[in-house]
């Protein structure tokens, strides 16, 4: 209302209206500051934000078998694979022409490989099939129904067909559900056997592993942090070197130094043995299990914990604890009610800085975590690198992120993120 | 306790000395008594010592020699959180992640006190700075002034004896500082509380305390009630210090009747009264106050020496006017003269002269 008067909207100098005119102002700003942020809007967008959407999306992405099989997929549309019967001869036909132009363009294996996720067998399937059905002629030799039977007794099973139906569709929840150790079958949802299921274990282990490290980082890295807050400059940079000491060394160095404090004839257990607290027949297992992943990462990312922890101790006054002694309280009550709140801030930002770092670690564990003290990360790049199961891959690495985008917000809800400080 | 009368030393220091590096003392040989309900003011230039005596006082820092009694007992082992006493900080720390009742009822949580008496006496004390309304607020949503007195009441909520402020009013602008002077030294006196108050600020000093100690380089210079310090200094410390002042160098060319006859550097000879000067000889400093100069030496007492001076600048102040002169060579004598009807308001360039009387100008150490 203010901007009006009775004469009309309030006018600039040159006449224009005042709210025009600011607008102008400001977007020439705007676009300043938006060309000074673009070289690095750019840079992120290439090679950060465009490779994650592009890996993710591999997680839902099933345009293999429409593409490679289009006319297969539409002629199955009509089949009722609850009847029992095989699909009649035109699906047969149809999937004879679209493996012509497969195997001419050598895609048959790729499509008998990414089937085989969901069904062993259909790969050597494929490949079995696609050498003999290379003589086939798609138009004179038909029908087909009983030769393709002849080249490959799976093509008689109605349960081949199936599975071709259900994963016809261009995306698939297929991945997620192998994630969470399901799978899809033609007859709905179900779990993966028992022996296959390992991954949500995992997804638990991972969890729990990361909240322990989480712990034992703010039990050793809080006294630290204390201390470097309260005493002189001189001591305190001496101490800040310390703690940032590990950074200036290689990831893989401090790793492998683990290896060797902990390895059986390593430097922990050789000296146990000699001081004669430790059998020389019974050695400590200390590493290639949780308890070596754990000791290492907990080494690894202590100064992230103690960082964000000593900037918010900083800022607490002395003041408050000598005013909470003068009003009677002991040393004790006056850390537990006065001091120990106010650096409450520091401890959640130093605990979500450490949990969301070590719930996605790989490196550590690989090298020190043996078989029992792998991550969820080290299956994700098993199945990008080895497996070559990259739908998998992605589906994991989106739960990964879904779970700690989830206790991100749970942590704002119960905490409340304006609490985190980092400095 | 029971035996302690009014007139007894309630708080004492005795032959107190500290030292942080073990190379320089801060704190040099230091005697106080204070009987009970006297409110002290600890006043000095930062660096004087004058804070690091409250910290020994409030058992946040150990005397290296010498002894501290409250009530007649030695404090020096006891630490703080037994000693009883209430304590107001220059940064008011109140604790930010509780609300102004939660902060007050902190020291009585800590005593065991019931619930319904808690509650019952953080009213009680809030009610004394009028501030009853504000006891679910937060600390951070207070303005300075509010939380100063939120401190306060928190200081004086568990029935301390003995209250120290450091600095209270320093960080407040000086309206809000002078109510709160007023209101502070009031509550002191209707609850007869001791108090132990340091500050930078002068007129504070001067307006709030019964007795003042002026500190400089560790020791008192003067410990006095405000009158007799603003009037009678006792070293040049103390006179420069206090209010404004005028000084002259010279010698003291004779001590006759308690009046010394002082020749200033330029030769010009003045009377004074002898305070720090026993013999002729001696390099003096005198001391007159800027209200203090006659400008009319038909009022001076027959035989008066006066001094030639050259008005330099004339300011109006309003409620008085302050004239800077040249006098004895030194061109920063400032003379203060109330704004009466009658009063002459002097050009700079005018050439007068000006006297005073014997006693008010004080002869002291050079």
């Amino acid at each position: 209302m203010s901007d009006i008067t009775a004469d009309g909207p309030v006018l600039a100098a040159d006449g224009t209206p005042l709210k025009r005119s600011l607008a102008r102002a400001m977007r020439r700003q705007k676009l300043r500051a938006l060309m000074l942020v673009a070289p690095l809007l750019i840079f992120v967008l290439l090679t950060f934000i465009f490779p994650i959407v592009n890996m993710l999306s591999r997680s839902v992405q099933n345009d293999i078998v429409v593409n490679t099989l289009p006319e297969t997929v539409r002629a199955l549309g009509s089949w009722d694979a609850s009847s029992g019967q095989l699909p009649d001869e035109a699906v047969y036909a149809a999937f004879t022409r679209d493996m012509a132009v497969a195997i001419e363009a050598k895609k048959h294996t790729r499509l008998g490989g990414r089937l085989n996720y969901e069904k062993t067998g259909f790969s050597s399937m494929f490949r079995q099939s696609g050498r003999k059905m290379k003589k086939l002629d798609p138009v004179a030799d038909a029908p087909f129904k009983d030769k393709l039977i002849d080249i490959h007794k799976g093509w008689g099973d109605v349960e081949t067909w199936k599975v071709l139906q259900t994963h016809s569709g261009i995306f698939t929840s297929g991945y997620f559900l192998n994630a969470i150790d399901a799978q899809k079958t033609p007859d709905g949802v179900a779990w993966q056997p028992e022996e296959k299921q390992i991954l949500l274990k995992l997804f638990g282990r991972t969890l729990i592993m990361s909240l322990i490290i989480t712990g034992s980082c703010i039990m050793l890295g809080y006294p630290v942090a204390w201390l470097l807050a309260n005493s002189t400059a001189r001591t305190a940079n001496l101490l800040l070197i310390l703690v940032l000491l590990p950074f200036w060394t290689s990831l893989l160095v401090r790793t492998s130094a683990w290896k060797v404090m902990l390895q059986q004839n390593g430097v922990i257990n050789e000296v146990l043995v000699w001081i004669g607290l430790v059998p020389d027949a019974d050695r400590l297992i200390l590493i290639n299990n949780q308890f070596g992943t754990i000791v290492a990462m907990t080494h690894i990312l202590l100064p992230f914990m103690i960082l964000p922890m000593y900037s918010v101790m900083q800022t607490i006054p002395p003041s408050y604890l000598r005013a909470a002694k003068s009003l009677g309280a002991t040393n004790w009550t006056a850390f537990w009610r006065v001091y120990f709140p106010q650096s409450v801030p520091g401890i959640g930002a130093g605990s979500i800085l450490v949990f969301i770092l070590s719930i996605g670690y790989y490196i550590t564990p690989e090298i020190v975590g043996g078989t029992k003290g792998v991550f969820i990360s080290n299956r994700i790049a098993y199945h990008i690198s080895s497996s070559l199961n990259w739908g998998l891959a992605a589906a994991l690495g989106t739960i990964l992120l879904v779970v700690v985008l989830l206790l991100y917000w749970a942590y704002d809800k119960i905490v409340g993120i304006d609490n985190v400080k980092l400095g | 306790m029971a035996n302690s009368t009014s007139d007894a030393a309630f708080v004492e220091f005795e032959r107190v000395q500290k030292s942080y590096d073990g190379v320089n003392l801060v704190v040099k040989d230091l005697n106080l008594s204070m009987p009970k309900g006297e409110f002290l003011t600890m006043l000095g230039p930062s660096g004087s010592g004058k804070t690091t005596c409250l910290m020994m006082l409030a058992g946040f820092e150990t005397a290296t020699h010498g002894d501290i009694r409250l009530d007649g007992v030695s404090i020096n082992n006891i630490p703080p959180h037994k000693r009883g006493i209430g304590m107001v900080f220059q940064n008011y720390a109140l604790f930010p992640h509780m609300t102004v009742a939660e902060n007050l009822s902190f020291p009585l949580e800590v005593r065991k006190i019931g619930k319904s008496e808690r509650e019952e006496k953080v009213m009680r004390a809030l009610g004394m700075v009028q501030m009853q309304d504000f006891a679910g607020r937060r600390p951070t949503q207070l303005s300075g002034g509010q939380q100063q007195r939120i401190a306060l009441s928190r200081a004086l909520v568990f029935e301390p004896e003995l209250v120290l402020m450091d600095e209270p009013l320093g960080a407040l602008d000086k309206q809000l500082r002078e109510t709160l002077q007023f209101e502070i030294t009031n509550l002191a006196h209707e609850l007869g509380i001791t108090t132990v108050y340091v500050t930078h600020d002068q007129t504070e000093a001067l307006t709030m305390s019964d007795r003042v100690a002026v500190f400089d380089d560790g020791r008192i210079q003067q410990l006095a009630p405000p009158d007799q310090l603003y009037e009678e200094p006792e070293n040049s410390f103390v006179a420069q210090f206090i209010g404004e002042n005028n000084t002259l160098e010279g010698v003291v060319k004779e001590i006759k009747g308690g009046v010394a006859l002082v020749q200033l550097d330029n030769g010009d000879l003045i009377d004074a009264k002898p305070v720090n000067v026993t013999e002729a000889g001696q390099r003096t400093r005198v001391s007159i106050r800027p209200e203090r100069v006659e400008m009319d030496p038909t009022r001076l007492q027959e035989g008066a020496h006066t001094l030639k001076a050259e008005v330099l600048e004339f300011i109006y102040m309003g409620d008085i006017f302050r004239t800077r002169l040249r006098v004895a060579g030194k061109d920063d004598f400032v003379i203060k003269t109330r704004n009466a009807p009658d009063q002459v308001r002097l050009k700079p360039g005018q050439q007068i002269e000006i006297g005073w009387l014997a006693e008010d100008c004080r002869a002291l150490d050079a």
